[in-house]
């Protein structure tokens, strides 16, 4: 399936395994959580990235000790309502200092878009006949924020531009 | 035109320069004409067909747009309950040129309109922030517009004003990237007064605002897990006392355990309410306090200087030095019965010698409560700008508020309100019922509620008998989702469908007050004509039980339930 | 709240997209804003039918919310046996002026 980062699709490296695959030589996977727990050795002795598949109700605290060697973490929505990876996401950046890549798959719309950039994902997984203009487009839509952004440590963000002299980042 | 003393007329001011509204600024401007903007091509998007209507509709919902029994509905935030004339004629406005010339105020101080079309919505919205204006998160599993006393700022018993606390919870909690799509809809009211006119109790989060004793210092008694609905629970307390600087931190703590932990797999248990009692409050409580140990607070920091900065939206206004005693008012009393029994129900003490708080009546006798004409949102704003400083509040009890009047101008502001069909005086009383749009309109409900207000004003129409029976609330939903607040009036009706016929079932002993209380079921259900005559015996109960000086929920609490249940139930 | 339909005489109700205006899928497959003239199916297989075609209008952006409802033939034309599908067919009990109830009578 497709891959956007920053609204375009991209020639996307990794191949994501389901549990009854067999893993290839080589190449970057992304493997389920309970399949990284049993075969981790395997996986590690590879030369090649390995990430880590989180279904919604798994806690980014469930892999916050294997972050060091997850190059990336994906984070599943079963139903685009279900919003439970926006706090994964927000925790693996802020709480774990998780500096790879995070991707969110499963049913997404792009009206969710800018909300997943700003909890630190990086790429979304997205049906083909669902790739288009909207997903760019969704990032541009809105340009003040009234939170904190990732990243930005300076406080309560937006609230700040009451302070006189203060320019909003 | 009226001789007034509104400074703002006599200058080359606005009416409403001193209307304690938050104006927006450069970006909030920005923001809410691309959420507008960005609303229209959804809706684009949506007639074209690149989305289905389950993606479409919480996106319509976080922008206000219910699909009802008959039509679209749109349901308008009003933060906190606060509004200028000049949002109150942009309201009438859209009354008059998108809908069917009336709105109708809900209980969580917002206004909806029952008839707008879809294609209109986004020009609606535009006319809306054309005044500083939304209907953002007014619905959705978000966190919903935050209420608060809709006396805040005048009355005589506020210990803090809540005003500026509740429009920095507005602009962290617009669009939130992490807490848009929470397993279910969050609640947040906030009082700063001993007397809890906001109901937080029963709330997702309940903010009481109150000064530390020995360093002034401004916080929150944070109360969460309250809520109405099917499962109504009062809030715990989560903490005594949570410095302002923290309390944004503080609310992520709970809104992020809440978003992981809270269920997803049955929306009938997915409220926050469900995950503290099924947690057990202690263990979930805990967990707050385990994220907020851990969250980089310095981010959540709330600087004393926004909060003075945003302060200056909510200035008082300029209040003139007055005698403590209107020779006028007097005299206007002694001379009409009539407007003397308006002052007794419908006056509010202010903390400024002179000013009285006025709550007008949306609540006519037999009329729809919470519904206002266009002409009559007009007058309220005309009225509003000769002498309340240009300022209507909306109340939960669906209600309006002119929170600053002269006592001087209190005779000839009852007169146009009385012209106006808005003089009744019956607030507090039994007349002034919440009710729910129930099946009149609403899509979910069971039976209609409306109707059932509306007869029962009638019975009681005689406003000396309601003077003589003093404060009683009574609170009709038209089905358990409890919008109607059945759970905490003195007297609840609960609508409930019986094989297809409406039936209603009594509730005694609720409060949505500082003792907030959950009422109790009395008994098998009445039938639609038989409802009107039961609420009549509780009440006529209550007159030969009650002693000298009670008002019906006191005298229901030295009794108990048995009398009550023995007058409605003994004849079968 | 809805009931679920279970009668053997069923008719199909639903919402226009642009205006939210509650119709009913009438004799020929053509929305109807007076549920008087609201078809109604007689037994399972036509009802499923009659809800495939009314599904398929909601892909087609024409309708929303589509559902089955009980109904009865009276001599005015269908009736909905629940009070709920009734109300939607007049307008608000408390606003005779308002709604379907308010417009003048179809030639």
């Amino acid at each position: 399936m497709p891959v956007l980062d920053r609204g375009l699709p991209i020639d996307d490296r990794w191949t994501d395994l389901a549990d009854d695959q067999d893993i290839p030589a080589e190449g970057a996977v992304i493997v389920s959580l309970e399949r990284w727990r049993t075969e981790r050795d395997a996986l590690t002795a590879r030369r090649d990235a390995v990430g880590v598949r989180l279904k919604s109700n798994q806690l980014a605290t469930e892999i916050a000790d294997d972050l060091g060697s997850l190059s990336l973490v994906a984070l599943e929505f079963p139903k685009f309502r279900d919003g439970r990876a926006f706090s994964a996401a927000r925790e693996l950046r802020e709480r774990f200092d998780y500096k790879g890549e995070i991707r969110a798959f499963g049913h997404i719309i792009p009206d969710q878009y800018l909300f997943l950039t700003r909890v630190g994902v990086d790429t979304v997984v997205v049906p083909a006949d669902r790739v288009g203009p909207a997903w760019a487009h969704a990032l541009k839509e809105i340009s003040v924020a009234f939170q904190p952004a990732l990243g930005r440590e300076e406080g309560v963000s937006l609230l700040r531009r009451h302070l006189k002299g203060t320019v909003p980042a | 035109m009226p001789d007034t003393h509104s400074p703002a007329l006599r200058s080359n001011q606005p009416a409403d320069a001193h209307a304690a509204v938050y104006r927006y600024d450069e970006f909030d401007k920005t923001f809410i004409f691309e959420r507008v903007e960005q609303f229209r091509a959804q809706v684009e998007r949506r007639i074209k067909g690149e989305i289905t209507e389950e993606e479409f509709k919480p996106i319509r919902l976080m922008n206000g747009l219910y699909l009802q029994l008959h039509a679209y509905m749109l349901r308008v935030a009003v933060p906190y309950g606060m509004l200028s004339s000049t949002q109150v004629r942009r309201l009438a406005r859209i009354a008059r040129v998108y809908d069917k010339g009336y709105g109708h105020f809900t209980t969580r101080q917002n206004i909806q309109f029952n008839w707008p079309k879809l294609e209109d919505v986004p020009t609606i919205l535009r006319e809306l922030a054309e005044v500083d204006m939304h209907a953002i998160q007014t619905s959705g599993n978000c966190i919903r517009n935050v209420t608060t006393d809709q006396f805040c700022g005048a009355a005589a018993d506020e210990l803090v004003d809540p005003r500026v606390y509740a429009e920095i919870l507005r602009q962290w909690s617009t669009m939130h990237p992490e807490f848009t799509y929470l397993p279910r809809k969050f609640k947040i009211a906030i009082t700063g007064s001993p007397n809890d006119r906001a109901a937080v109790q029963v709330h997702d989060i309940g903010l009481i605002a109150k000064k530390d004793e020995t360093t002034g210092r401004v916080g929150f008694t944070v109360y969460v897990g309250g809520g109405q609905g099917r499962t109504p629970y009062l809030a715990v307390k989560a903490r005594d006392f949570v410095p302002v600087e923290e309390i944004i931190g503080y609310l992520e703590a709970i809104l992020r355990v809440y978003n992981q932990l809270g269920r997803r797999d049955n929306i009938y248990k997915a409220r926050i309410k469900i995950t503290v009692n099924e947690m057990g409050a202690d263990k979930f409580i805990g967990l707050i306090e385990e994220e907020y140990a851990r969250l980089r607070r310095q981010k959540f920091h709330v600087d004393p200087a926004i909060v003075d900065a945003i302060q200056t939206h909510f200035a008082p206004p300029p209040w003139v030095e007055l005698p403590a005693i209107s020779d006028s008012f007097e005299a206007a009393k002694a001379a009409d019965p009539a407007f003397a029994r308006w002052t007794r129900s419908n006056l509010t003490e202010h903390k400024t010698r002179g000013y009285a708080i006025a709550t007008i009546s949306l609540k006519p006798i037999g009329g729809i409560p919470g519904d206002a004409e266009a002409d009559q949102l007009e007058t309220v704003a005309d009225l509003a700008d000769l002498y309340s400083f240009g300022e209507v509040r909306v109340t939960h009890e669906q209600n309006l508020v002119l929170a600053h009047v002269r006592q001087d101008d209190l005779y000839a502001l009852w007169k146009a309100l009385d012209a106006a069909g808005l003089g009744t005086a019956n607030a507090g009383l039994i007349s002034d019922i919440i009710a729910c749009p129930g099946l009149d309109y609403c899509a979910l409900a069971n039976t209609r509620a409306i109707p059932v207000a509306q007869r029962i004003a009638e019975r009681f129409a005689d406003l000396d008998r309601q003077h003589d029976l003093g404060e009683l609330k009574i609170k009709i939903s038209g089905c358990i989702n409890a919008c109607g607040h059945h759970h905490v009036g003195h007297i609840g009706i609960l609508g409930v469908d019986k094989k297809g016929e409406e039936f209603f079932q009594i509730l005694l002993g609720g409060d949505a007050g500082t003792n907030a209380a959950l009422g109790e079921i009395v008994g098998p259900g009445f039938d639609y004509d038989g409802i009107i005559d039961a609420v009549e015996t509780v009440v006529n109960t209550f007159v030969k039980l009650r002693q000298p000086g009670e008002i019906f929920i006191q005298t229901l609490a030295r009794t108990g339930h048995a009398p009550f249940k023995e007058a409605l139930y003994a004849r079968a | 709240m809805l009931v679920k339909a279970k009668g053997t005489q069923q008719s199909v109700a639903a919402s226009r997209l642009l205006d939210g205006e509650a119709v009913w899928l009438g004799a020929g497959n053509i929305w109807v804003e007076d549920v008087a003239q609201a078809a109604v199916f007689d037994g399972a297989e036509a009802i499923a039918e009659a809800l495939a075609f009314a599904k398929a209008e909601e892909k087609r952006q024409i309708v929303v919310d589509v559902y089955p409802l009980d109904v009865e033939i009276t001599e005015a034309g269908t009736r909905p046996t629940h009070l709920r599908e009734r109300l939607k067919g007049i307008g608000p009990t408390v606003r005779r002026d308002l709604g379907k109830q308010a417009r003048q009578p179809a030639a």
